[in-house]
């Protein structure tokens, strides 16, 4: 009940938030809300379904691309090159996943690894630059207003993402709570035991890491448009590890979580941004040895991320 | 031809530094079935406490013999600090906290040292030892030193009787401690080798690659290509690997695919050595009779 | 005789379950004591407390002090040998490997020298297959590495976890054989763990019986082989 009414209250805020925050900050909370889509997707891979994935910019990559491609190649309006570059997605990543059931574990992180090694390379192909630009990356035109409403663009793509981010919570959230959600956790904690009580582990592993790069395809198609640009090196693997801060520094196997993972690795950056006024260009290193301290932290102290440490906080207000 | 050779042996020179860097990487899985995804940022922290040294005139090779020196002190302290509380954790929680050692290096790395990519020293000047024709001093100096780093590692593991602790506290641990071997050091002890071999590793591909607090990233992937592509279970198996793709992506990079994509070699390796044979070339059976 | 190791209340935990509760016994200097009892009644479990691989509480005086070491290699140090259930091979080392590593904490190079000829001569096949990866040998030559390895360290006391297992009776004789040399001619104190009640009994000095983490029987050798009743009752013959 309570945490309905956290959500409840958390929702109204992010709703109201055009209404007193204007111009840069609305675009940062927009990339907060973008992240959120994506750490989500990576949560429901790694934290619920135990699945290691280092290479998730990668299917972020594929739904930026794919949706800029469709928009500014073919015309397409956004509202359908998103989905249908997400729907990309979901296949790229149902297929990665397969090979992937043979060599769980480790070797997952190996592979997913050098795919987000591999992805700004791949992006920058000579032969597709007729799609993808090159090396120079694509201009993708700002969204319109937002159903005709009088709204500035921050505003529109503001709420867009809102809606979205919402619309895929909710649909996460129900997943999560039935049967899917069940055999999800007991595959990641008692494997043998799920598979000898009938759940399908391979059926269920290839479509989570489906759904989990629809969803990061989904955030980098709104992000595309968000930035109103695409190039390949902001799909490195400090995109795929930053994901994968987000998700431990707010908690694997956490929805709320994936929010304060958001706000993480937005924000870190760009306040270590500010910190080179004293320290010099150097600063540009403080945001990845926050990372860096964080991880090894929250792994030693608070494995279940900083949602975690607030569930126990509650419960132990409750019972005192 | 002399085209094609001149791309063989530089091929084998960075060969030689997968080779040593998967040989590394082997050495840590053997003993905990983990992957040290720290392995390369370490290496480059290694490399730019060598190149801190020389700007401060010191010459090549002592402040080589002390960086690797100091790697190893490194690799100890780290394992024993950081990598030990986790032991009994689960995987995803330590190669969390590998990537985590591996953003603080590379942040370390940035802060002390820039981000201006830096040329670094070679040793190797003047003529090439051999192979006049098809490669630079460097490269032929780099193949001989990861041959030297080689056959001093295999020689420690099959010569010496630390070096067969090692193997016994990697094979069979519970086995080990009832004869005495002490297994947490032995961890230890591997970390500050494969710590060490990495600062070699990097200081041969530094003056190829040139020295930024990223320059790893591709070496590392490489690496894991070879030591996948051998067997990651064995380690002559993961040093032909790491030969094996160093002279592989230089010939797609060059012939085939480009330069500017030679990376997706490394994926395609890996992840078509992962679906067709898991085990990799070289993956040992163990013939075990009861 | 004066005990080489006495052990009063013995505890002994697999994480948090407790599965010894309080157990008592001895070896005598130069003995050998045996340890009998079904499928589950805490044998191993004790060998395994001795040498600290798990968690124990209670008093273990060896040579007449208390026993400090925490953790098996210390153990080990002490001069206490434990071959372990299921032999404790190192599979992929060769056969000379294996032996190395017996006498790994020894710096006496000489007297390991002549150790090495000892066990060959209790083991000749041995000898024969040094260079084999000990992962290819039969269950009896894997046996016989186990306790040659053992023997190496030197101890004074060794601890064996069922020899006898899965072998051939044959091989169980020639290995008890041994057992039995080793003990009577180099004064090695022995505590073996053994199912089968008989053979070791033969071999033992003491004997204690226990069920469920508790001794229930305890006392000389043949006064155990003597009583009808615990033969009947524990040991199932």
């Amino acid at each position: 009940m309570a945490s309905r009414l956290a959500w409840g209250l958390a929702v109204v805020f992010a709703a109201s938030a055009p209404f007193w925050m204007s111009g840069y900050h609305l675009y940062q909370g927009a990339q907060v809300l973008i992240y959120a889509i994506a750490l989500l997707g990576l949560n429901l891979l790694t934290g619920y379904n135990g699945q290691l994935s280092l290479g998730h910019g990668a299917f972020f990559a594929i739904g930026g691309y794919g949706a800029s491609i469709l928009i500014v190649k073919l015309g397409l309006p956004y509202y359908v090159a998103i989905p249908l570059a997400s729907a990309v997605c979901f296949v790229a990543g149902f297929l990665f996943g397969f090979p992937a059931l043979r060599f769980g574990g480790l070797y997952l992180a190996l592979a997913t690894f050098a795919l987000a090694v591999a992805t700004p390379q791949l992006l920058a192909f000579k032969r597709l630059d007729f799609l993808t630009g090159g090396s120079e990356g694509l201009h993708v035109p700002k969204p319109g207003p937002l159903l005709g409403l009088p709204l500035s663009v921050d505003q529109s793509v503001y709420w867009l993402c809102l809606a979205v981010a919402i619309a895929l919570f909710a649909i996460a959230a129900n997943l999560l709570r039935g049967r899917v959600g069940r055999a999800l956790v007991a595959i990641r904690d008692h494997p043998i035991a799920a598979e000898s009580m009938g759940v399908d582990a391979a059926l269920y592993k290839t479509i989570c890491f489906g759904i989990s790069a629809f969803y990061a395809g989904v955030a980098g198609g709104l992000d595309a448009i968000a930035v109103g640009f695409v190039s390949p090196e902001s799909f490195g693997l400090a995109l795929s590890l930053a994901f994968l801060v987000g998700i431990v520094i707010g908690g694997l196997a956490s929805l709320g979580g994936v929010i304060f993972g958001a706000l993480f690795i937005e924000f870190v950056p760009n306040y270590a941004d500010q910190l080179t006024v004293y320290f010099g260009e150097n600063a540009k290193a403080l945001p990845g040895a926050v990372y860096g301290v964080m991880m090894i932290a929250m792994m030693a102290v608070a494995p279940m991320g900083i949602a975690g440490l607030f569930r126990s906080l509650a419960q132990r207000l409750r019972k005192a | 031809m002399v085209e094609l050779l001149h791309q063989l042996s530089s091929g084998l020179a960075l060969g030689g530094v997968y080779a040593i860097t998967a040989l590394a990487l082997v050495m840590i899985f053997q003993a905990t079935q983990l992957v040290n995804f720290a392995q390369g940022e370490m290496a480059m922290f290694s490399t730019y406490v060598a190149w801190a040294l020389l700007q401060n005139g010191w010459n090549y090779w002592p402040a080589f013999a002390f960086t690797v020196a100091l790697s190893f002190v490194g690799g100890v302290v780290i394992e024993r600090a950081i990598v030990r509380p986790f032991a009994h954790a689960p995987i995803l929680a330590s190669v969390i906290v590998f990537i985590g050692l591996g953003f603080i290096f590379n942040a370390l790395a940035g802060f002390f040292f820039g981000y201006t990519v830096q040329s670094f020293d070679t040793p190797f000047n003047g003529r090439p030892w051999f192979g006049a024709k098809f490669m630079s001093a460097h490269e032929s100096g780099a193949i001989v030193v990861s041959l030297i780093v080689l056959a001093l590692v295999f020689a420690f593991f099959r010569f010496t009787p630390l070096g067969l602790a090692m193997r016994a506290a990697a094979q069979n641990p519970a086995s080990a401690r009832l004869v005495g071997v002490r297994v947490g050091w032995m961890l230890a002890l591997g970390w500050g080798l494969a710590a060490a071999i990495g600062a070699i590793a990097g200081m041969m591909a530094a003056p190829i690659v040139y020295l930024d607090p990223n320059m790893m990233g591709g070496i590392l992937l490489y690496a894991f290509a070879g030591a996948v592509l051998g067997g990651i279970d064995n380690p002559w198996g993961a040093v032909l690997g790491g030969f094996t793709v160093g002279v592989v992506e230089n010939l797609l990079g060059a012939y085939v695919v480009g330069t500017e994509v030679k990376l997706s070699v490394a994926l395609i390796i890996i992840v078509g050595v992962l679906v067709a044979k898991p085990s990799g070339l070289f993956g040992r059976r163990i013939v075990a009779r009861v | 005789m004066s005990a080489l190791l006495s052990v009063r209340g013995l505890k002994a935990f697999y994480g948090p379950i407790e599965a010894l509760h309080g157990v008592d016994f001895e070896v005598e200097q130069g003995g050998v004591t045996a340890l009998l009892g079904a499928n589950g009644a805490g044998k191993t479990t004790t060998l395994r407390a001795l040498s600290a691989m798990i968690r124990r509480e209670g008093v273990i005086e060896f040579r007449g002090e208390p026993m400090r070491a925490r953790a098996p290699e210390d153990v080990a140090r002490l001069g206490v040998a434990h071959v372990p259930d299921g032999r404790g091979t190192f599979t992929d080392l060769t056969v000379e490997e294996n032996l190395k590593l017996g006498a790994y904490i020894r710096r006496d190079r000489a007297k390991v020298k002549t150790d090495f000829e000892r066990v060959f001569g209790y083991f000749p096949r041995l000898a024969e297959r040094l260079r084999q990866q000990a992962g290819t040998l039969s269950g009896g030559e894997q046996q016989m590495l186990a306790i040659s390895r053992a023997l190496l360290l030197a101890p004074s006391l060794l601890l064996l976890d069922e020899p006898s297992f899965g072998l051939a009776p044959l091989v169980v004789a020639e290995i008890f054989r041994i057992l039995r040399q080793i003990n009577q001619s180099e004064g090695v104190s022995i505590l073996i763990v053994e199912q089968n009640a008989n053979l070791a009994l033969d071999l033992a000095t003491r004997a204690y019986v226990l069920e469920t983490g508790r001794v229930v029987v305890g006392g000389a050798a043949v006064d155990i082989r003597a009583d009808d009743s615990v033969r009947r009752a524990y040991l199932g013959y």
